[in-house]
């Protein structure tokens, strides 16, 4: 298939599942309780019918659900405007966005960690098939994988708490609260430590498995053989042959995982009480904020299909099977 | 009988011959077959019900006793014995999870032979099903359909909402499967040769290929199994269980919530997740193995062994050297 095509079908692709993220997220919030108008100015203030019905027309709602409210919504939408927070009574896209940092720090760190650690220990497992090294990444990846991410950030919690006396929630102690992140690098890591360890290692065992198999896939081809009997040795063949065509399912996986490092943040970040947006996805589901939740779903969906997008574009010019026409 | 019925019962006595000697494959079943009889025999192993509140003697609830103060778990924040909500825990955590798991089988596997055996508009439609369903984040939307759901008022229990939206969720990746080996298995000859003959559909679907691809849904099923206990402990810590039937995942969700952790109580948090660990495990082991042994790939690669290709031995070296 030609560059262009297979670039063509994605993109149609990532469109279609947007459009469903958006059709979820327009049915639910007519599901959900309470008026949209209420949704928009917030649940508890006083306003009164005449007004309550001159913004019932200027949002649209004495008109069908369908096409007009949903389209009206959708430009809403687009233009970022999601609402106002019931419990925090702030507008739901203000609130998002200065979250959304703190996730992404959260989640970069141990992308990058369980990414490289597993790149690593996966090529050494697959060269070394069958030897201790071997069997003890397997059987570490089968147990990260069985283990409930929460559960394990639970016991990293307790541990890292009584023994190494590690911060227990938060981002940054209360004394530094306000300041500017990079001034208070030492406070930070310190909280940092404990979650993105959780993440890593439950994503670690993934990547390293997925290297493990596909580093076996390449060395069972005819060329490494070839490269072999012209004598070069193992790390040779493996750095020069092995390496970077066994690291290109990576980019396709870490584009695929980032649906479950969302769900990994939201578990991690209620565990540590981390101010991102996993901690405030499930904060607005205790409370029963659905204008929030709305938000918040319509944010991390969305930043996954276009995470996966680019992936796959990236992955057509990684990829040297597929032809540019 | 039907021939192929037979035929997959003697694969099956010949896959127990194989499977008995491995030795991964039978920890999984016994990490699974004990956890399922500790749900079955629950009230046979426990002294208290779970819900009772344990006492001291001057008639206060005994909280958050360490182990063997009282039972072989200690008691959780409100006295209640934690052995025996584990015990009971397991038939909420199984149920869900294995309920959950074969809806996902099910549906999958449905879809999955219309897709691969039907094939068409009814494939492409399918198939850009599960892709769309691959790219949404799976918890966010579980946690946002529950709570919709959950607004709705249907009258139905937590529980089942858990269940169904697990079991409708999960399915794609077994109809991935299962369309890649319908697609094999419809262009053999046996199947040509049913058709020529006037065999219908539904006739070739279940007397051919439903016995071959068996197996390998069965393996799929026992992976699925441990997603679906996964899951259901996730959704119940994040407070999604029913809290009148706790679940593993809803211990520890109580654990959480009432400090279990700053009063150094793990007998209380330890042992819910310890036994998640031991049923998903248990359910990878024995999904792998079966997987293994029914889809046999890669034995072997091209740096295993000796560094060379040729043992080169003195004597040719000196004959090399005397051509160079």
């Amino acid at each position: 298939m030609s560059r262009r095509d297979l670039l063509i079908r994605k993109l149609l692709l990532s469109l279609v599942t947007m459009f469903v993220v958006v059709a979820i997220n327009f049915v639910l919030f007519r599901i959900l309780p309470g008026d949209p108008v209420r949704a928009v100015i917030g649940r508890n203030v006083k306003i009164s019918a005449e007004v309550q019905q001159s913004l019932r027309e200027q949002f649209g709602l004495d008109k069908p659900v369908f096409p007009d409210q949903f389209f009206s919504t959708l430009g809403q939408w687009a233009r970022g405007n999601l609402g106002v927070s019931w419990s925090l009574r702030k507008p739901v896209a203000e609130i998002l966005v200065a979250k959304l940092w703190n996730t992404l720090l959260l989640i970069g760190l141990g992308q990058i960690l369980s990414i490289f650690l597993g790149v690593v220990l996966g090529l050494f497992a697959g060269w070394k098939r069958k030897t201790a090294l071997d069997v003890g990444a397997l059987t570490f990846s089968l147990i990260a994988w069985a283990t409930p991410t929460f559960w394990l950030g639970i016991i990293l919690l307790a541990a890292g708490s009584s023994w190494l006396g590690l911060p227990t929630r938060g981002i940054v102690s209360p004394e530094n609260v306000g300041k500017p992140l990079y001034t208070v690098i030492p406070d930070l890591m310190a909280h940092l430590f404990l979650p993105t360890l959780t993440l890593s290692i439950l994503y670690l065992g993934e990547y390293m498995l997925i290297m493990r198999s596909s580093i076996l896939e390449v060395l069972s081809e005819d060329y490494i053989l070839t490269a072999k009997a012209k004598g070069m040795s193992h790390w040779q063949v493996l750095w020069k042959h092995a390496l970077k065509n066994a690291m290109l399912p990576i980019v396709t996986i870490v584009a695929l995982n980032l649906g479950f490092t969302v769900s990994g943040a939201i578990y991690i970040e209620t565990v540590f009480s981390y101010d991102g947006l996993g901690k405030l996805f499930q904060t607005a589901l205790t409370k029963q904020d659905y204008p929030l939740l709305q938000g918040a779903f319509l944010l991390l969906a969305v930043s996954v299909i276009l995470a996966n997008m680019l992936a796959d574009i990236l992955y057509t010019y990684l990829d040297p099977r597929v032809k540019a026409s | 009988m039907q021939e192929s019925w037979l035929l997959f019962k003697r694969n099956l006595a010949d896959f127990w011959k194989t499977f008995r000697h491995n030795r991964m494959g039978l920890m999984g079943a016994f990490l699974v077959l004990t956890a399922i009889l500790l749900a079955i025999f629950a009230p046979l192993v426990t002294t208290t019900s779970p819900n009772e509140i344990i006492r001291d003697a001057n008639g206060r609830g005994l909280t958050f006793a360490p182990p063997f103060v009282h039972g072989p778990l200690g008691t959780d924040d409100a006295g209640h014995d934690v052995w025996a909500q584990l015990a009971f825990g397991a038939r909420i955590s199984l149920t869900v999870g294995f309920l959950a798991g074969f809806i996902a089988m099910f549906v999958g596997s449905l879809l999955g032979i219309l897709a691969g055996y039907f094939g068409g508009w009814l494939d492409n439609l399918i198939m850009r099903i599960t892709d769309v369903l691959l790219v949404i984040p799976d918890l966010p939307l579980m946690l946002v359909l529950v709570a919709a759901i959950r607004q709705l008022n249907l009258q139905i229990s937590p529980l089942t909402v858990l269940i169904l939206v697990i079991g409708l969720l999960y399915w794609t990746s077994t109809a991935r499967l299962v369309r890649s080996q319908v697609l094999t298995i419809k262009e053999r000859q046996f199947v040509a040769r049913a058709r020529a003959i006037g065999a219908g559909h539904i006739h070739i679907i279940r007397n051919h290929i439903l016995p071959q691809i068996m197996p390998l849904i069965v393996a799929n099923t026992v992976l699925i199994l441990s997603t679906a206990i996964l899951i259901e402990s996730g959704l119940a810590f994040l407070g999604l269980g029913d809290p009148t039937q706790p679940s593993w995942g809803t211990m520890l969700n109580f654990a959480f919530d009432r400090n279990a952790i700053s009063n150094n109580a793990w007998w209380f948090y330890l042992p819910p997740g310890l036994a998640i660990v031991w049923v998903s495990l248990g359910c990878v082991l024995l999904g792998n193995v079966l997987e293994e042994m029914l889809n046999p790939r890669l034995t072997g690669h091209h740096l295993e062994g000796e560094a060379r290709v040729v043992k080169i031995t003195g004597e040719e070296a000196a004959h090399a050297q005397h051509l160079g």
